[in-house]
C-alpha cells in the first residue's frame, strides 16, 4: 500500500490560515504514506500534472488531496487518477478550505486541525477498495406531472425529439391556470389563442399519451428507472364515447360550484369545464350529483345521445415505467379570506379576486366578457385594485413576491378601460415591478392611456356603505390617509403550491420550501434539476413566475429530460452495501429498514437463506449496515472500518 | 507487494494541551455537510473543536460508532443530517432520529453527559444555522471539560491495524 497526499494551498485561501507545508511533512509521517508535498493551485492543469508524476514515480496506489469540499473537486481528481492509472475511489480529498481554513483565524489551530483531518483521510483511504460503477438501462420515455402550459410545453418539447412521453393531469382537462387568463402581458395577446393550438397538439401527438382526472400515487425506482403508480379517476363518462356535446350539462338538475371560473357563476355536476376543453369530454363529479346523492336521477345518463354515461365506472390504477419525471403542477391563489379580515374575508361580495376578475374579462367566461358586480349584476364605475394580497406579507406569513401582480394589474386596469371607457381605475401598490421585457411600457399605459390612479401605499379596511365599498388605505407617498368609495374592488392575491403539493414531493422524494413550492437542485446552476436525479422541475411549482419564465424553464427541463432519455445506460454509484454470506443469520432485518426493497433472499447450496443486496436498486444509505445484529452488513466506501478510522484519527 | 507498508502508525499524538476539548461530528453528506461547507463559503468563524466525518446518510450513524468515539477521547459527539422529510434516502433520518434519541436518553446511565451529544437537522442553506450548531455544541461542552470515557474496551484498541477490514 504506497499512499500519496498533496496538500493544496488554494492560493492563499488555504496557506493563509494553514501551513500547508507541515501539513505535508506531518502526513509523511502517517502509515503508508510514501510522498506528501504542498501543491499551489492542485485544480489547476499543472496541479493535476504534478499528482499525476507523482503517483507515477512513486509508484502511489491510494491518493489523499487535502484541498476544498470533495463536493467541489472530486470529479475532478477523480479524472486525474485514473490518468495515473489509479482506480478512481482510491481517492480521498479531505477538507481543510470550507470547513477548515476559512473558518478559522488561529493558524495553529488551523494547521493542527488539517493535520488531523488529513490523518483521518488517510486511514479512510486505506480501507479503501478499488470499485467498479456499475450500468444499468434507462427506459426511454418521460412522465410529466401537471397539464399547464408548463407540462404542455415540456411535453412537446420531448415529443417532439422522438421521444414518448405520459402526461398524467389531475383536472379533466389540460390547460391549467392558463385557459382560465383571458389576455396575458406583456402583449396583450388572447391567452385562449396561444395556448389552445397547443393543447390540441398535444392531444393529437403521435408520442403523447395523455391521461386526464389522473394523480400520480406512488413512485418508486431511481433515475432512468422510475415504476410510478397512476390512479386515473372515475368520471363516469366513456372518453372515448363521449363526443363533447354537452348536452348532459344542459340537461343535469345538479348544480355545482364553477371552479374553472374560480367561483363566478355555477356549473352543473357533469360538465365541461370551458368550451376549449382537451379532452373535450365531460366529467361527472359524484359528490355534486344527484344520482349519488339521493340515488335516483339519471338524466345525463338518458339524455347522452353516445352511451358515455356510465354510473358504475371505477378508478384505474396503472403502474408504469419511465426514465425521466418532470414535475409541472402550477399553483394557485393564496387562500386569502382567512388572512384578511380587514378586507370582509370573503363576505363582500364585490370584494373580489384578480382571477375571478380574469374570468369577467373573458368573453368564454361566465358573463360573457361583461365586467359586473357580483352583488347586483351592475356595471362599476370605479374600481380599486389591490396589490400584494398574500404576497409581499410577513403578517400573514407571506413573505415572497408573487412575481405577476404588478404587471397583471396593469394589463386589467387597461383592459377594463376598454370594456368600460367611463371607468375609473385606483391601483393601491407597494413597488411597481415591471423588470420583463416590454413590461415596464406596459405599466405606462395603464397610467397614461388607462388613466389608472396609483396609490402608493397599503389598503388598512375595506367595508360596506350603501350598496358601495369603502376603501381605507395610506398614500405614503404624500403621507396621508386615503379614503375611495368604489364600486368594485380586485384582489391581487399572490401565488400558493398547488394543492397537495407537499404530499406529491413525498412520493417524489424531492425538496419542497416552507410554501411547498419544489426547491431546485441548485438556485443558479442547477435550476431545473431537483436533488433528486431524473426528476426536474418546470413552471410554478418552483416558486411564482409568469408564463414566458414558465415555459422557458420547461424547455429548459425537457432538455435535462431529453438528454438523459437519449442514453441507453446509466452508470451507477457502486458505494453500495454488500453482504458477507458467510456470516449472514437470514434474519432480514436489513430487508425491514432499506427505503428501497433492495435486500432480497437468496438460498444457498448449503440450505441457508441469506440477504443479498440487488445492486442496481442500492442507492448506498448505509441504514442496513446499522441495523444488522451480527454486524455482517458493509456499506462500500463507508464501512465500520473506515469510519472508526477516521474517529480515531482525527482524536489521537 | 515489496513494500510490506510503512511500519509507524499514523504519527504519535498530535494534541497538544490535555484539557483540550475534542469533538466529533458525523454529518450527513447530502445536507448537513454542504451547509459546512457553506458556512465556510460564508466565511463564518467557528471554534475549531470539531472534526467533521461524512457519511451518506444520519441514518449510517451507528449508536455504536457514537459510543466508540467517545471510548477513543471524544469528549462530545455531533450527529447532523437532513430535516424530517427531507431525507435524500426517503427516511433515513427518521431511523436516526429513534436510534440517536434512545442512545441520548441512555448515555447518563453510562455515565456520559447527555449534553456530550446532541443530534440535529441542518440543510444544505443554512450555513449561518451549521456555524451556530458548532458554536452551541462547542459551549455546551466546555464547561463539562474532559470525557475520559474507557468504556467497556480498552481504549488502546485503537491501533486500527484492521483499517481495511
Amino acid at each position: 500500500m504506497r499512499i500519496g497526499v498533496f496538500v493544496c494551498q488554494c492560493g492563499t485561501n488555504i496557506a493563509a490560515t494553514v501551513d500547508t507545508e507541515a501539513v505535508a511533512e506531518a502526513a509523511m509521517s502517517m502509515r503508508d504514506v510514501y510522498h506528501a508535498e504542498s501543491i499551489q493551485y492542485s485544480c489547476s492543469d499543472p496541479g493535476q500534472r504534478q499528482v499525476i508524476a507523482a503517483a507515477h514515480q512513486h509508484r502511489l496506489d491510494r491518493v489523499v488531496i487535502a484541498a476544498c469540499s470533495p463536493r467541489m473537486h472530486e470529479t475532478t481528481f477523480q479524472r486525474a487518477v485514473i490518468q495515473a492509472g489509479i482506480n478512481p475511489f482510491m481517492l480521498e480529498m479531505v477538507n481543510i478550505r470550507e470547513q477548515c481554513s476559512w473558518i478559522h483565524e488561529d493558524r495553529e489551530v488551523a494547521t493542527t486541525k488539517a493535520i488531523d483531518l488529513v490523518a483521518a483521510g488517510v486511514a479512510r483511504v486505506r480501507g479503501q477498495v478499488p470499485l467498479k460503477r456499475g450500468r444499468v438501462p434507462v427506459v426511454g420515455e418521460a412522465l410529466v406531472v401537471g397539464g399547464g402550459i408548463a407540462g404542455i410545453q415540456a411535453a412537446l418539447d420531448i415529443a417532439d425529439a422522438g421521444m414518448p412521453v405520459t402526461l398524467v393531469e389531475r383536472e379533466p382537462t389540460i390547460g391549467g391556470n392558463m385557459a382560465r387568463l383571458d389576455k396575458t402581458f406583456p402583449t396583450l395577446d388572447c391567452s385562449s389563442c396561444i395556448l389552445t393550438p397547443r393543447m390540441v397538439e398535444l392531444k393529437h401527438h403521435e408520442n403523447i399519451r395523455l391521461m386526464v382526472s389522473s394523480e400520480v400515487t406512488a413512485v418508486r425506482g431511481y433515475i432512468g428507472n422510475f415504476e410510478v403508480d397512476i390512479r386515473k379517476k372515475a368520471t363516469c363518462v366513456d372518453e372515448e364515447k363521449c363526443t363533447g356535446c354537452r348536452i348532459c350539462e344542459e340537461k343535469c338538475p345538479s348544480r355545482a360550484p364553477d371552479e374553472f371560473n374560480a367561483g363566478v357563476g355555477e356549473s352543473k355536476a357533469i360538465s365541461i369545464a370551458f368550451p376549449q376543453a382537451v379532452p373535450l369530454v365531460a366529467a361527472l363529479r359524484k359528490e355534486h350529483c344527484r344520482q349519488f346523492i339521493k340515488g335516483k336521477c339519471g338524466v345525463c345518463k338518458k339524455v347522452c345521445p353516445a352511451d358515455a354515461v356510465d354510473y358504475e365506472q371505477e378508478d384505474e390504477l396503472h403502474t408504469e415505467k419511465f426514465g425521466a419525471i418532470i414535475v409541472a403542477t402550477g399553483y394557485r391563489l393564496f387562500d386569502w379570506e382567512g388572512a384578511y379580515p380587514d378586507y370582509g374575508g370573503g363576505l363582500y361580495p364585490d370584494v373580489i379576486t384578480s382571477l375571478q376578475y380574469e374570468r369577467m374579462l373573458s368573453a368564454s367566461g361566465p358573463t360573457g366578457g361583461h365586467i359586473v358586480r357580483p352583488s347586483d349584476g351592475r356595471e362599476p364605475r370605479d374600481i380599486v385594485f389591490l396589490s400584494c394580497v398574500g404576497s409581499r406579507a410577513e403578517s400573514v406569513g407571506r413573505p415572497f413576491c408573487c412575481n405577476v401582480g404588478c404587471m397583471y394589474i396593469a394589463k386589467q386596469a387597461i383592459q377594463t378601460r376598454e370594456h368600460l371607457p367611463d371607468s375609473r381605475c385606483y391601483v393601491f401598490y407597494m413597488d411597481v415591478r415591471a423588470c420583463g421585457k416590454g413590461y415596464e411600457e406596459v405599466y405606462r399605459r395603464a397610467q397614461v392611456e388607462a388613466g389608472a390612479v396609483y396609490l402608493r401605499g397599503r389598503v388598512g379596511k375595506i367595508y360596506p356603505r350603501g350598496d358601495k365599498l369603502v376603501v381605507m388605505g395610506t398614500d405614503t407617498l404624500i403621507g396621508d390617509q386615503v379614503e375611495i368609495e368604489t364600486d368594485l374592488v380586485v384582489l391581487a392575491v399572490g401565488f400558493a403550491a398547488a394543492e397537495g403539493a407537499g404530499e406529491l414531493a413525498r412520493r417524489l422524494n424531492i425538496a419542497y420550501d416552507g410554501y411547498q413550492f419544489f426547491t431546485e437542485s441548485h438556485p443558479k446552476l442547477r435550476p431545473v434539476e431537483t436533488t433528486t436525479g431524473g426528476i426536474f422541475l418546470a413552471g410554478a411549482c418552483q416558486g411564482p413566475k409568469d408564463i414566458p419564465a414558465s415555459v422557458a424553464q420547461a424547455s429548459a427541463a425537457a432538455a435535462k429530460a431529453i438528454r438523459l432519455l437519449s442514453r441507453e445506460d446509466l452508470e451507477t454509484s457502486p458505494m453500495v452495501a454488500e453482504v458477507n454470506h458467510m456470516r449472514c443469520i437470514g434474519c432480514f432485518k436489513c430487508a425491514e429498514v432499506c427505503p428501497y426493497n433492495a435486500i432480497e433472499k437468496q438460498k444457498l447450496h448449503d440450505g441457508r437463506t441469506v440477504a443479498v443486496i440487488i445492486e442496481s436498486l442500492c442507492q448506498g444509505c448505509g441504514l442496513c449496515n446499522v441495523a444488522c445484529p451480527p454486524q455482517v452488513i458493509s456499506l462500500r466506501g463507508y464501512t465500520d472500518n473506515q469510519l472508526i478510522s477516521e474517529v480515531v484519527e482525527v482524536l489521537r | 507487494m515489496a513494500d510490506a507498508g510503512k511500519g509507524h502508525a499514523c504519527g504519535v499524538r498530535r494534541r497538544g494541551r490535555d484539557d483540550e476539548i475534542k469533538l466529533v461530528g458525523f454529518l450527513c453528506n447530502w445536507c448537513s455537510y454542504a451547509g459546512a461547507d457553506m458556512a465556510g463559503t460564508s466565511r463564518l468563524a467557528q471554534p475549531a473543536a470539531l472534526r467533521i466525518v461524512r457519511v451518506p446518510c444520519s441514518g449510517r450513524v451507528d449508536p455504536l460508532l457514537v459510543m466508540k468515539a467517545f471510548q477513543e477521547g471524544a469528549d462530545g459527539v455531533l450527529v447532523s443530517g437532513c430535516h424530517p422529510g427531507d431525507c435524500h434516502y426517503n427516511e433515513g433520518n427518521y431511523y436516526a432520529r429513534r436510534r440517536l434519541e434512545l442512545l441520548k436518553r441512555m448515555l447518563p446511565y453510562y455515565g456520559v453527559e447527555p449534553e456530550r451529544f446532541h443530534y440535529t437537522w441542518v440543510s444544505a442553506s443554512e450555513g449561518g444555522r451549521w456555524a451556530e450548531v458548532v458554536a452551541e455544541f462547542t459551549a455546551a461542552v466546555e464547561p463539562l471539560g474532559k470525557l475520559h470515557y474507557a468504556g467497556g474496551a480498552p481504549a488502546a484498541a485503537a491501533g486500527e491495524e484492521d483499517g481495511d477490514g
